[in-house]
């Protein structure tokens, strides 16, 4: 069938069964933008900046499994966007990202709106390309949308010239997808899974570390049914969280830089580390030479280059982690028909203890205050009152750390919050997307008054697309994680981190037609949260917090997880983490 | 890049990496950006076509320990137009490389200068009275023993292609029936003699 290249995307992008775009149109993109007018099947959602239509296809995959796409014009647009690549990449998200482009004869030649977009992105994507004839639509797309998805996923960005979008040429749609160059592994080595197994049965004092890949394989059930036949307590990573119930008996919450302390506790004094589509993050490992010493480490990750990269790896098995757990799951099974040796069952036992000790004598803490709200108390009243079950997205800061800390999660592809990149900004727009994907569910978005200002525009866009998405900013009147760095680590010389009650979020709500509420104590918490979550618009809740709080237990930056410091230091602690200040 | 864990992870040393990619646009500047972004240094690089017109050969000389050199490789091979990376250094394989070498011929110095290039079977292909244009083929040590032995004389300009390596032996059946030529040739031509690439 002969069409033009417009025509083509759009076909094309149904036949993958895409239903939404976020986009923003522009010169470079017109041609699609008219075929759009009265295509059927699509829903495009206009949003207000380039970055936003990035996070949102985030947001849109993270919460349902499916590619998020995005459609943007040349230039300043595609620029734009990089941010929101990045942030799916360090974050292995599925996105497919339309970009236009000058028409080829004036590529290379300075053209208006030009810039060298496959260029820029080529560092920032899983793979890109540049369309130059009409005919390679069609196996492109369907190219991007495979390689986005499988093996590691990651965002795969295409490149459109105007004048391909604008010429006829035939549709091809290849039916299977054949890269001789990719053949991302899959089944772990049986071998290794059998090793692992009997590691696993034999280890005195195993940890289960899991991260987002068991989320993005979709590996939660399996996961589930390991730790609970193994009985080894497990920690999620940031990216992770939601993959395992955190009411749970054998959860240990977060672990890293603002995990728990029985978390970092329990990896560090492990013999056995079990880690399950993580990647040794820094914000995880801390020190690395002081991560879990005296651990023999098992890695299960979909990517190869994630194995040995930050810590030497004792058993690594290449594959998706839904299978190689379920596999290992087998495989244990099978191990545990022998019998366990007395002195493994005896070490098992006093390990549970000693884990369960360390729970029930440092949980996760922070002083009440009868004056000043506590940013944690306002997380915790909102997990209650949703019990666990809303769509959390965050921004990038304190109130991040503090939703990671106390939001119980129950489900996994609940939780989205720019884990790798750190994005400022990435709540709202990210909010966007779930709620387009999830029309009708709660989806709330926590955000810190410096974050939330990176992307405050897009409240534009909920009010315009009907998306009720409801924000929380933990308001603290400044960039809150700055300070307490500032405070802690660099002797309370306070530097550019002043944000004073600058705009008036209550005012700002209502100037996008949303609905705008404050609290300043702590006794009106709940009734403002109860309030937000019965109000069917949009709607952004000012919660001014106490500036000075802090987020503990913190490991200062290059410090070993065992450094925790748990609460508000004295100078002579102070003085250690400035020292020990050798990271970033 | 950091590598970690100190232990077992070996002196830094040269390693001949040797990586079929897909002949795309993009693809060079791919490869050279993974480098750069990863902090890993490139100490030559060339890159040919292969029998397959559709597949280029790059050859890359990387120094670094164990480590490095393990994530080098699969950083390469997790690129999507990589078809597949192998470090020759420990397998038996020749290396080459051409050395275009403008050396000072003063009167003085011709003959000797002769005669190393007769050792070195280099060849002469330039001669002013004043200078010479030298070329020379061989493996690292060679064109580095060259070089020194005419530094004397003062050289005026070196230009190298980087190493090109090639293992050792006839490949395996299995490699030699997927590597059929994919674009019919003249049978006189001398490419075709009867080798995958």
């Amino acid at each position: 069938m002969r069409m033009s290249g417009a025509r083509m995307v759009l076909e094309c992008l149904k036949r993958e069964g895409v239903d939404t775009i976020f986009g923003l149109p522009g010169g470079a993109v017109l041609p699609i933008y008219d075929v759009l007018y009265d295509f059927e099947g699509l829903r495009h959602i206009l949003v207000r900046q380039e970055a936003a239509a990035g996070h949102a296809a985030e947001g849109y995959s993270r919460t349902t499994g499916k590619i998020g796409v995005c459609l943007v014009t040349s230039g300043p647009a595609a620029t734009n966007l990089v941010t929101a690549l990045q942030d799916a990449m360090m974050d292995s998200i599925p996105i497919v990202a339309f970009t236009g482009q000058v028409p080829t004869h004036l590529i290379g030649n300075d053209a208006f709106q030009e810039a060298d977009n496959v260029g820029i992105t080529r560092p920032c994507t899983k793979h890109n390309f540049l369309v130059k004839d009409g005919k390679d639509i069609g196996p492109i797309i369907r190219e991007a949308f495979h390689i986005a998805s499988t093996g590691r996923p990651g965002p795969v960005h295409i490149d459109l010239p105007k004048d391909v979008l604008v010429k006829e040429a035939e549709m091809i749609w290849p039916e299977r997808v054949h890269l001789r160059s990719y053949n991302p592994t899959v089944d772990g080595h049986p071998g290794q899974i059998k090793r692992a197994a009997k590691s696993i049965v034999r280890a005195k004092r195993p940890v289960l570390y899991v991260g987002g890949g068991v989320i993005s394989a979709d590996a939660h059930a399996e996961l589930r049914e390991l730790a609970e036949l193994t009985q080894v307590p497990l920690t999620q990573t940031l990216m992770g969280l939601g993959a395992f119930p955190m009411a749970h008996p054998l959860s240990l919450d977060m672990l890293g830089m603002h995990g728990s302390y029985y978390a970092n506790m329990a990896v560090h004094h492990s013999d056995r580390l079990v880690a399950v589509g993580a990647r040794f993050d820094d914000r995880v490992t801390g020190r690395v030479d002081a991560f879990a010493p005296n651990a023999e480490i098992i890695h299960i990750d979909v990517d190869p280059s994630s194995i040995s990269k930050n810590i030497k790896v004792d058993v690594p098995i290449v594959g998706d982690c839904r299978r190689v757990l379920a596999k290992l799951v087998e495989a244990v099974r099978e191990e545990l028909k022998q019998e366990v040796p007395a002195a493994v069952r005896e070490a098992r036992q006093q390990w549970a203890q000693q884990v369960a000790e360390w729970k029930r004598d440092f949980p996760l803490r922070y002083d009440w205050s009868d004056d000043v709200i506590k940013p944690q108390y306002v997380i915790q009243e909102l997990s209650n009152l949703t019990n666990g079950e809303a769509f959390i997205v965050t921004g990038v800061g304190q109130h991040q750390m503090w939703a990671a800390q106390y939001y119980r999660f129950k489900h996994p592809r609940r939780w989205c919050t720019s884990g790798g990149l750190g994005t400022m900004g990435y709540g709202l727009p990210t909010a966007m997307g779930v709620q387009a994907a999830h029309p009708g569910k709660l989806v709330v978005n926590v955000d810190g008054d410096g974050s939330f200002q990176m992307n405050s525009q897009e409240m534009a866009t909920c009010f315009t697309e009907n998306l009720p998405v409801k924000t929380i900013i933990i308001n603290n009147s400044g960039h809150g994680m700055v300070r307490q760095w500032q405070r802690i680590i660099y002797k309370e010389r306070y530097c550019a981190i002043d944000l004073p009650g600058i705009p008036d979020w209550v005012k700002l709500a209502e100037a996008y037609g949303c609905v705008g509420l404050r609290v300043t104590k702590p006794s009106e918490v709940v009734p403002a949260l109860e309030k937000m979550l019965a109000t069917p618009a949009p709607v952004i809740l000012d919660v001014c917090v106490d500036k000075d709080e802090c987020v503990f237990p913190m490991v200062p930056a290059g410090g070993a997880n065992t450094d925790m410091i748990l609460s508000p230091p004295s100078r002579e602690k102070k003085e250690q983490a400035a020292r020990a200040q050798t990271g970033f | 890049m950091s590598t970690s864990n100190g232990s077992g992870s070996g002196e830094p040393r040269k390693h001949t990496i040797s990586v079929l990619v897909e002949n795309r646009f993009g693809v060079l500047s791919r490869v050279a950006g993974l480098f750069s972004a990863r902090g890993y240094n490139i100490e030559s690089l060339s890159v040919g076509e292969t029998l397959d017109p559709a597949v280029s050969r790059m050859t890359l000389v990387v120094t670094g320990d164990e480590f490095i050199i393990e994530q080098v490789t699969k950083q390469l091979h997790k690129l999507i137009d990589v078809i597949k990376v192998s470090d020759l250094t420990d397998d038996r394989h020749v290396e080459r490389e051409l050395v275009l070498i403008r050396v000072n011929a003063e009167p003085q110095h011709r003959a000797e200068i002769l005669r190393t290039v007769d050792i070195f079977r280099a060849k002469v292909v330039d001669v002013t009275p004043i200078s010479f244009i030298l070329e020379a083929t061989g493996d690292e040590g060679k064109i580095e023993a060259l070089i020194e032995l005419l530094r004397p004389m003062g050289i005026q300009e070196i230009v190298r292609t980087g190493k090109v390596a090639i293992t050792r032996g006839p490949k395996t059946k299995a490699a030699r029936k997927v590597e059929q030529p994919k674009r019919p040739r003249p049978v006189d031509d001398p490419r075709v003699v009867g080798f995958a690439d």
